[in-house]
C-alpha cells in the first residue's frame, strides 16, 4: 500500500467548484452509467477537478465531487486517497515520473532518477523552487519494450539515457516542443529498433 | 515463425492509422453483421473449437467463459467488460492495440457483447494510458458515428453500447473484481468469489471481464473459422499471441507470434537476440512479474505457451518476456518486484498487505547478504502462508517471483550471505 498525505491547511483553498467547462465534461461522464449508478464517476469527477485545479486535488474538490455525485465525503475521500495519480499536494508544472520497475531497471531507470535529482537538484517527491518540476519514481507505466521511460504529465518518453533525460527536462523549461514516445530516432512504436522483423509487407494482407 | 498472413494484429506498430478508413482497409467491421447473424451459440461454440484461453494472464479457456453468461434476462442487464488495466510490469501489448488497432477492440466488444447478450460493454482503461484512452475513443465515436455499435448496431437489430472507462494509477484493479468495485467508484479491493461476475459481476448483473487481446481477435477468429485459429501452436495452446521482450535483449520489441514458439527463437529472431549472445543470459521471467523466473538452462529448450511454462513450474501469464543477462543482480531484480507487490498491495487481507512489506525487506537484505542462512527457507515459508490466502491473486503473484528465485538461484543467495559473513571476520 501507499500512503499519502494531504497538503497542509495553509495550502487547502476554501472552495473549489467546476468551471463550466468542466461541468459539461464531467455530465458525459456522468450520463454513461446507468441512473443511480453516478458513484461510478468518481474518479473521472477527481481527475477533471485534478486537470482543473493545476494537477493537485484540495480537500474542496474532493468534498465538491462527492456533493456533485451525491455520495457521502467519505467514499470521494477513499478514491482520492487509493488511487496513486490523485496528487493530495501541489505538483510542479511539468509532473517527472521516473519508471523504477525491473524491465526499466534492467536497463537504466536509476541514471534517469539519477540525472533528473541532479540536474533539478531536488529529491524524490521534491519540487524546484520555481515550481517547473517535481520527480517521483512510480511503479510500472507499461512501456517495458521501450525502457527506460518516464512520464511527465500526461505524455510517455521512452528509451532515454540519461543525457537525453537531460535535454528533455531543458527543453521542456525551455517551453521548446518536444516529441513524445520513443526518443530513439531509429524506432517506430514498438517494434525493434532496427526495424520490424514481422508485418513488412503491410498492406498485402 | 508464423508468416504474416496468419497475423491478427497488421498495425501493430502504428505503420498505418488507427482510424475507421484504415481499420476497415485492414479488414475490421468487414460482414460484421453477418458474424452476429450467425446466432449467440454459434459464436460461442466458434469460440470454443478455436481454443482460445483468455490472454490476460490466467488462461481461461474464452468460449466456456462466455457460456456462463445468462441466456435469457432474470430482468437485470448483462455486462461486457473489457481489462484494459495492463499494468503487469513487462507487459505492454494491449496498449498497441489501443493506440494502433482500436478498432478490433470496439468490433470484438460487439461481437462479444452480441453472444452473451450484453447491453454495453465499459473499456477499463490505466489511468497512465492517457494517450491510448483517447485513441479507443476516437474509435467509439467513429463508430457510432458508422452506425457500427450503438442503436441497431450494423444494421443487425441489436442495440450495444461502448463506454470509455479511466482508471487512476492502482495495478490491483487488473483483477477483475477490483476491476468491478473501482468501475462502481469505489477502492479497488478484490470481491470474494463466489458470486461470480457471470452471476452477479458489475452492479450485481451478470458480467464477463475480458482481457483487451481476448476481445479483440474475436473477430479475426469468427471470420477466419475456429479451424484457422486452432492449426496455430500446441493443442490445448492454439492461436497467435502478442508477446513483450523487454530487458537485456539488442532490440527490445513487441511481436506478434504463434503460440508454443520456442523461447529462444522468439528472443533471437525479433528481438536480436541475448546482449552479449545466448550463452550470456542468466534468467528469463516468461510470462510478466507475477510468474516465477526460469534460469538459462531451463531456457534453452523452453516453448513458450500456457502448458509448457506452468510445466517448468512458471507461467505463461500475459507473454511478457523478461531478459536477464549475466550482468544482472538478480536479487536486487527480484527484490525490485517485491517492491512492487508491496506498493500495489489494496491492503485487504492481512497475509498480502503485511506479507508483501516483509518479504520485501527481507529481500532487500538478501541483497548483499545482511541475512541468517536459515532465513531463506524463513523466506520461502512465508511466501507460502501468504500464497492461497488471501482474496485474490496478488499474494501468490507476489510470492511466487520470490519462490523461484530461491528455487533456481539459492546457491547464489547463501554465497552472497556467507561472503559478507567472511568479511565481517
Amino acid at each position: 500500500m501507499s500512503a499519502r498525505d494531504f497538503a497542509p491547511d495553509d495550502l487547502q483553498p476554501e472552495t473549489f467548484a467546476f468551471s463550466d467547462e468542466t461541468m459539461t465534461a464531467a455530465r458525459t461522464h456522468i450520463a454513461k452509467y446507468p441512473p443511480g449508478r453516478q458513484q461510478s464517476a468518481v474518479i473521472p469527477l477527481l481527475d477533471l477537478a485534478q486537470r482543473q485545479h493545476g494537477g493537485w486535488l484540495p480537500k474542496a474538490a474532493i468534498v465538491y465531487v462527492a456533493e456533485l455525485l451525491e455520495i457521502p465525503d467519505i467514499r470521494a475521500f477513499e478514491v482520492a486517497t487509493f488511487y496513486t495519480m490523485f496528487n493530495l499536494a501541489p505538483v510542479g508544472r511539468h509532473f517527472v515520473q521516473v519508471c523504477r520497475t525491473t524491465p526499466c531497471w534492467l536497463r537504466g531507470s536509476d541514471d534517469l532518477t539519477h540525472a533528473c535529482q541532479k540536474h533539478l537538484g531536488v529529491g524524490l517527491g521534491e519540487t524546484t523552487d520555481d515550481g517547473e518540476f517535481t520527480v517521483i519514481e512510480v511503479e510500472c507505466l507499461g512501456a517495458c519494450v521501450n525502457a527506460p521511460m518516464v512520464q511527465i504529465n500526461d505524455d510517455f518518453y521512452e528509451d532515454l539515457s540519461a543525457e537525453k533525460m537531460v535535454e528533455l527536462l531543458d527543453a521542456l523549461k525551455a517551453g521548446r516542443e518536444v516529441k513524445m514516445g520513443s526518443q530513439d530516432p531509429r524506432r517506430q512504436t514498438s517494434a525493434p529498433a532496427t526495424g520490424p522483423t514481422t508485418l513488412v509487407a503491410t498492406g498485402e494482407v | 515463425m508464423l508468416s504474416d498472413k496468419d497475423r491478427i494484429f497488421t498495425n501493430l506498430y502504428g505503420f498505418e492509422g488507427p482510424d475507421l478508413a484504415s481499420a476497415k482497409a485492414r479488414g475490421d467491421w468487414d460482414g460484421t453483421r453477418f458474424l452476429l447473424a450467425r446466432g449467440r451459440d454459434k459464436i460461442i461454440e466458434e469460440m470454443k473449437n478455436s481454443g482460445l484461453r483468455g490472454r490476460g494472464g490466467a488462461g481461461f479457456p474464452t468460449g466456456l467463459k462466455w457460456s456462463f453468461m445468462p441466456k435469457e434476462s432474470d430482468g437485470r442487464p448483462s455486462y461486457l467488460v473489457v481489462n484494459a488495466d495492463e499494468s503487469e510490469p513487462g507487459t505492454c501489448k494491449d496498449r498497441d492495440m489501443m493506440r494502433h488497432e482500436p478498432h478490433k477492440l470496439i468490433e470484438g466488444c460487439l461481437v462479444a457483447g452480441y453472444a452473451m447478450n450484453a447491453i454495453a460493454a465499459y473499456i477499463y482503461v490505466r489511468g497512465e494510458f492517457y494517450h491510448e484512452a483517447m485513441a479507443v475513443q476516437r474509435a467509439i465515436d467513429e463508430a457510432y458515428e458508422a452506425n457500427l455499435i450503438g442503436k441497431n448496431a450494423c444494421g443487425s437489430g441489436y442495440d450495444f453500447d461502448v463506454y470509455l472507462h479511466r482508471g487512476a494509477g492502482a495495478y490491483i484493479c487488473g483483477e477483475e473484481t477490483a476491476l468491478l468495485e473501482s468501475l462502481e467508484g469505489k477502492k479497488g479491493q478484490p470481491r470474494l468469489k463466489p458470486p461470480f461476475p457471470a452471476n452477479a459481476g458489475l452492479y450485481g448483473c451478470p458480467t464477463t471481464v475480458n482481457n483487451v487481446e481476448t476481445i479483440a481477435v474475436g473477430p479475426t477468429i469468427l471470420r477466419r473459422g475456429a479451424s484457422w485459429f486452432a492449426s496455430i501452436g500446441r493443442e490445448n495452446n492454439t492461436g497467435t499471441k502478442v508477446f513483450c521482450i523487454s530487458g537485456h535483449v539488442e532490440h527490445p520489441c513487441n511481436v506478434e507470434e504463434a503460440m508454443s514458439i520456442p523461447l529462444r527463437e522468439l528472443i533471437d529472431r525479433h528481438a536480436g537476440g541475448v546482449r552479449g549472445g545466448w550463452d550470456n543470459l542468466l534468467a528469463v521471467i516468461p510470462g510478466g512479474s507475477s510468474v516465477p523466473c526460469l534460469p538459462k538452462q531451463i531456457c534453452d529448450n523452453q516453448l513458450m505457451d500456457f502448458d509448457a511454462l506452468r510445466d517448468a513450474q512458471s507461467g505463461l501469464g500475459t507473454a511478457a518476456v523478461i531478459v536477464m543477462d549475466k550482468s544482472t543482480d538478480i536479487v536486487a531484480a527480484i527484490s525490485r518486484l517485491s517492491h512492487f507487490y508491496k506498493h500495489e498491495s489494496c491492503g485487504q487481507c492481512t497475509p498480502c498487505r503485511e506479507g508483501t512489506g516483509w518479504m520485501w525487506r527481507v529481500m532487500e537484505r538478501l541483497i548483499d547478504g545482511r541475512a541468517e542462512i536459515e532465513e531463506i527457507d524463513l523466506l520461502e515459508q512465508v511466501s507460502r502462508q501468504v500464497e492461497g490466502h488471501t482474496i485474490c491473486a496478488l499474494g501468490d503473484a507476489a510470492a511466487w517471483p520470490v519462490q523461484g528465485l530461491i528455487r533456481h538461484f539459492r546457491p547464489e543467495l547463501e554465497r552472497r550471505i556467507l561472503e559478507r559473513k567472511k568479511q565481517a571476520a
